[in-house]
C-alpha cells in the first residue's frame, strides 16, 4: 500500500516535471506593462501553444530578485538600463536586448479637468500629487523633470506621495486619497479626455522600455519565440493600443 | 553617499509612531480585555474574533481598507477635514489610526490572560473591604495583572515598529511624515544601497531579539512568583 503510493507520487512528479508538448515562460514584467503583457501572452499561447506566466512589480524590486537568482527567463523593464545591466553583470543574454516600448507620461485625475494640466498644476490647488518613486520607477522620475522643466518643483513637493512603483502610484489617486498625479498612459488609456493631461514629449526624455533574453531561459526555445512574437506586427499593435511607441525593434 | 537623515529621521518617526500606538492601546485596549474577560455577552465570541483579526489577515487587507476607508469617500473623508485634510491617508495621524487596529490584538490578548489568570477572589476580598469598583480595578487588578501590561505594552510596541504591509499602502512614503524604518529598508533594497539597508535591517534584527528574549524572560519571572 505504502510502495504503491511512493510509486504513484513519484510518477506523477516524473510526469509533471516533462513539459508534454507546451512549455511555459516565465516572465518579470514591470508593473505600467501589466494589460498589454497580458494580451501579449493570450496572443502568444493562441499562436504558439505556450504560455506565459507574468510576475509584475517595480522594476528595480525585480531586478534585485533577478541578481539574486530569481528563475525569470525574460524581463520587460520600464526602463533601458537594468537590461543592459543585467547584461554587464551576467544575468542577462548578450546581443538579446530590444526597446519593446516607449512609456508615455500623463497627469491623470477622475475630479479635476485636466484639458490644461500644466495650469492645474501651477494653479495648485490640491493637496495630494501622486508620483511613483522617482529613484526606481522610470515613470516617477520623467514626472519630476516635468515639474522641473515647468518650474513646480519646490512649490509642488511638499504634495508629493510616493507610490512604491506606478500601480500604486494610480491606486492613490483611483482610491481618491490623491487628487490626481502623474501615470503612465498605457493605465489610463480608457478614461475620457478631460481626465488625462498628455505631458508634451519635450518635458522629459523618452521612457525607453527595454526586453532581455535572462539565462535561465537561455535554454528554452518558447522565451527566445516570446521574444520574437514582441517585434511581430500583430504584438507591436497590441502594443499600441495600450498608449506606447513601439520601439526601432533594435 | 550616508547620510545621517536617511537612517535617524525615520528611526525617530518609528520609535515615536511606536510609543504613541502603545500608549493608545494601553488605556484602550483595556477596557476592551475586561470586557472580554467578564462579560456574559453572546457577543463576546463575535467580539473576540474582530479584535483578533490582525493577526491572520494579510497587511494587504488591512492596507486596502484602510486606503478606502481613509479617503474622502470613506469615514476619513468626515474626520479629515476637522484640521483641513482631505483623506487620511499620507498623515502621521492616519498611521497612527491603522496602527491602533493592527496591533490590537497584541495588546489585548495578554491582558485578557491576565485578567482571566486573576479569578474571582481578589476582586471579592476588595468588595468586601469596601472598596468601590474603580478603585478595586486600580489598586487590585492593574497591579496583579503589571506582567499582562508589560508584555502587552513591549508585544505591541514591537509590532508597531516592525509593521511594513499597511504602511506600504496608505503612506504614501513621505520622508518625516510616513516613512518608517520598515519602509526605508524596503527603498534601501530597491535601489541596491544595500549598506544603508544592511544598518536598519541589522538594527531590527538585533531588536527583535532583544524583544523576544525580554518578553520570554518576563514570562518566566512570572512563572516562578506563580509557582
Amino acid at each position: 500500500m505504502r510502495r504503491t503510493t511512493i510509486l504513484l507520487g513519484v510518477s506523477l512528479l516524473a510526469l509533471s516535471s516533462v513539459p508534454a508538448f507546451a512549455a511555459d515562460v516565465s516572465a518579470a514584467v514591470a508593473a505600467n506593462f501589466t494589460k498589454p503583457a497580458e494580451e501579449l501572452g493570450a496572443a502568444f499561447t493562441a499562436k504558439t501553444g505556450d504560455t506565459v506566466t507574468f510576475s509584475f512589480g517595480a522594476t528595480g524590486a525585480l531586478y534585485t530578485q533577478i541578481s539574486q537568482g530569481a528563475p525569470f527567463e525574460v524581463f520587460f523593464s520600464a526602463d533601458n538600463k537594468r537590461p543592459a545591466q543585467a547584461v554587464k553583470e551576467g544575468f542577462g543574454v548578450e546581443g538579446t536586448v530590444f526597446t519593446y516600448a516607449v512609456g508615455k507620461v500623463v497627469l491623470y485625475s477622475p475630479s479635476l479637468d485636466l484639458t490644461d494640466g500644466a495650469a492645474v498644476l501651477k494653479a495648485n490647488a490640491f493637496q495630494h500629487l501622486s508620483v511613483a518613486d522617482p529613484k526606481t520607477a522610470p515613470y516617477g522620475a520623467a514626472a519630476m523633470e516635468t515639474l522641473d522643466k515647468l518650474g513646480l518643483t519646490e512649490a509642488l513637493s511638499p504634495k508629493i506621495v510616493t507610490g512604491e512603483n506606478i500601480s500604486q502610484a494610480l491606486q492613490f489617486i483611483d482610491s481618491a486619497n490623491a487628487e490626481l498625479g502623474f501615470v503612465a498612459l498605457s493605465q489610463v488609456i480608457d478614461k475620457p479626455a478631460p481626465q488625462v493631461w498628455r505631458v508634451p514629449a519635450e518635458d522629459y526624455t523618452p521612457i525607453l522600455q527595454d526586453a532581455v533574453l535572462l539565462k535561465p531561459g537561455e535554454a528554452d526555445p518558447a522565451a527566445a519565440a516570446f521574444l520574437e512574437f514582441l517585434k511581430s506586427d500583430e504584438a507591436r499593435a497590441i502594443i499600441e493600443k495600450y498608449g506606447y511607441e513601439v520601439g526601432s525593434g533594435q | 553617499m550616508l547620510s545621517a537623515s536617511e537612517i535617524v529621521q525615520p528611526v525617530g518617526l518609528t520609535l515615536t509612531l511606536a510609543l504613541i500606538v502603545t500608549l493608545i492601546l494601553l488605556v484602550v485596549g483595556t477596557p476592551i480585555a475586561w470586557w472580554l474577560c467578564r462579560t456574559r455577552s453572546p457577543l463576546q465570541p463575535a467580539v473576540a474574533a474582530v479584535v483578533s483579526l490582525p493577526l491572520v489577515l494579510p497587511p494587504t487587507v488591512l492596507g486596502f481598507y484602510l486606503l478606502l476607508a481613509f479617503g474622502p469617500n470613506g469615514p476619513g473623508g468626515l474626520l479629515a477635514p476637522l484640521w483641513g485634510a482631505r483623506t487620511l491617508a499620507f498623515s502621521f495621524e492616519g498611521l497612527i489610526i491603522a496602527s491602533v487596529l493592527y496591533s490590537l490584538p497584541f495588546m489585548v490578548q495578554p491582558l485578557r490572560t491576565a485578567f482571566e489568570a486573576l479569578g474571582d477572589e481578589p476582586l471579592e476580598a476588595a468588595a468586601t473591604l469596601g472598596a468601590g469598583r474603580w478603585k478595586t480595578f486600580f489598586r487590585v487588578v492593574v497591579p496583579l495583572s503589571r506582567a499582562g501590561y508589560l508584555t502587552g505594552a513591549i508585544l505591541t510596541f514591537a509590532h508597531t515598529v516592525g509593521e511594513f504591509g499597511v504602511v506600504l499602502m496608505i503612506g504614501g512614503n513621505i520622508p518625516g511624515k510616513t516613512k518608517l524604518v520598515s519602509m526605508a529598508i524596503y527603498d534601501f533594497v530597491e535601489r541596491l544601497e544595500w549598506d544603508k539597508a544592511h544598518i536598519l535591517a541589522g538594527g531590527m534584527v538585533v531588536f527583535a531579539f532583544v524583544v523576544i528574549t525580554a518578553v520570554m524572560m518576563l514570562d518566566r519571572r512570572v512563572g516562578r512568583v506563580a509557582g
